[in-house]
């Protein structure tokens, strides 16, 4: 199975490294001939802003939605998720625009607010699982489609609809891949 | 280690394979991130300018940092002069992403640094060799980038720095154990820092390039090198055309093993900042600090 992880900027070997542990082979995608032999992408943490403009300036974005629209599973951790998003609450800008949630950018504030911590979601898998939020986003409106997989504090910050998985935090920063398992889960059930 | 510190190298984590940009000004801030950058470094002065108008160089006004902080949705970093703790205080307090202790502003104190375990938000700073770097990450920096020297638009001293930490981390790695103490004594490093790279075959942080980048080879040049990221001075507002010179260090950081790539964003980038020979240098900031 190939898993695609979009190559612009941020915690791109993170993901690489859970990808190959979970014995699936990791592609550094930074080039739209490389989409169609994919099973999934991973949207990373980073700037937003900055993959945003790359995708457009790279050409990538009409494909990359493309693909995802038709049905390439595709999961954003954080500014992934802010690519994802249908709406963003405060700003103008959208990406992707393919995921039924409205986000929160920098919900938490500043990196000072920056924090972790851990919690069960039963539906992605077994015990506890470490949560690390970095000048997080979270969602504040989700769409009748989208399944809430955990919320924090009131706040969604995990969320599913359908080919689309969005978590506020970063599981590639921490020792546990029981999320990468969940989402290669929906790539080889695609 | 602190669950603090742990999310501030998370954050540095974050901007890799990005490119973070000296600006004065709001307005500079907007064009910045409209360019890609993945954060700002808000200054007074490019390096450039402190150069040519000498003088003390010191933190930057925090009215004007909370402009910038205001102006962007990406990260704001700001400078605190070496040693200058009650700045780095001061920019603590505004909320600022991240701290960079450095070389560029005239140093506060000539024997200490800042003890950066004391603060909550993340600092940044530069070395020009691997003992360098592990004393700043044993100070609490939670990112490393080369000194290189600042305001010159001359990438060679930032090409020796890094090339310099890629050889003391290979010789780290390939040491015996029974070396590692020996080493910690020659590199003045702390002893658990050079267990790390001996284990890890890398910096605990990530590593970025700064002082002298220029032009989109200069930046790929770093990243083929082994750099995460880079920072543009001077390089980008004291060239002809920044908006597009922005633009394409921000791609070329993305592409830098993509030579046709890189000479297409090479093209038509008007003319780059007037560069400085490092011998005929007044002073030279990257001898600032230890």
């Amino acid at each position: 199975m190939k898993i695609g992880i979009l190559g612009f900027q941020g915690a791109i070997i993170e993901h690489e490294r859970h990808v190959a542990a979970i014995g699936a082979e990791p592609v550094i995608v930074r080039y739209r001939e490389q989409l169609p032999e994919l099973d999934g992408i991973i949207l990373p943490g980073g700037e937003s802003t900055t993959m945003g403009k790359l995708l457009n300036r790279t050409g990538m974005m009409e494909p990359l939605r493309d693909a995802i629209a038709g049905g390439l599973p595709a999961w954003g951790t954080c500014a992934g998720m802010i690519l994802l998003a249908k709406r963003l609450e405060n700003d103008p800008a959208r990406y992707l625009a393919l995921m039924d949630i409205t986000v929160r950018r920098n919900a938490y504030g500043r990196q000072i607010d920056s924090f972790s911590t851990s919690v069960e979601i039963p539906e992605v898998g077994t015990g506890q699982l470490p949560l690390v939020f970095i000048r997080a986003p979270y969602i504040t409106e989700t769409g009748a489609g989208v399944q809430v997989l955990c919320r924090l504090d009131g706040h969604v910050v995990a969320a599913r609809e359908g080919n689309l998985l969005a978590t506020s935090f970063h599981p590639e920063l921490t020792d546990s891949d029981v999320f990468h398992r969940y989402f290669a889960g929906m790539c080889a059930a695609r | 280690m602190t669950k603090k510190y742990e999310l501030n190298k998370n954050l540095a984590q974050m901007l890799k394979g990005g490119v973070i940009m000296d600006v004065t000004n709001a307005e500079q801030a907007k064009i910045a991130e409209a360019a890609g950058a993945c954060a700002v470094m808000a200054l007074e002065r490019v390096p450039a300018d402190i150069r040519r108008d000498g003088g003390v160089a010191r933190m930057s006004d925090p009215a004007m940092i909370k402009a910038i902080q205001a102006a962007v949705s990406i990260p704001v970093m700001a400078k605190v002069r070496i040693g200058h703790f009650v700045e780095a205080q001061i920019l603590e307090a505004i909320g600022i992403d991240f701290i960079d202790e450095s070389e560029v502003l005239t140093p506060a104190d000539e024997a200490f640094h800042v003890d950066k375990t004391a603060f909550k938000v993340p600092f940044v700073c530069g070395a020009r060799n691997l003992g360098e770097a592990l004393r700043r990450i044993g100070e609490g920096a939670a990112m490393i980038r080369t000194k290189g020297e600042a305001g010159t638009g001359n990438v060679v001293e930032a090409v020796t720095h890094m090339r310099r930490m890629t050889d003391d981390i290979r010789r780290v790695k390939n040491a015996g154990a029974e070396e590692l103490m020996s080493l910690a004594k020659e590199f003045g490093a702390p002893f658990d820092l050079i267990k790390y790279v001996h284990e890890n075959g890398k910096l605990p942080v990530v590593n970025f390039a700064a002082g002298g980048i220029a032009t989109p080879a200069d930046a790929a040049l770093m990243m083929q090198l082994g750099s995460e990221g880079v920072f543009v001075g001077s390089g980008i507002f004291k060239s002809g055309n920044p908006e597009k010179r922005a633009r394409a260090i921000v791609q070329a950081v993305t592409y830098y093993n993509d030579p046709a790539k890189l000479a297409e964003l090479s093209e038509n980038l008007g003319e780059a900042m007037s560069g400085l020979e490092i011998n005929t240098l007044e002073s030279k900031y990257a001898e600032r600090g230890w």
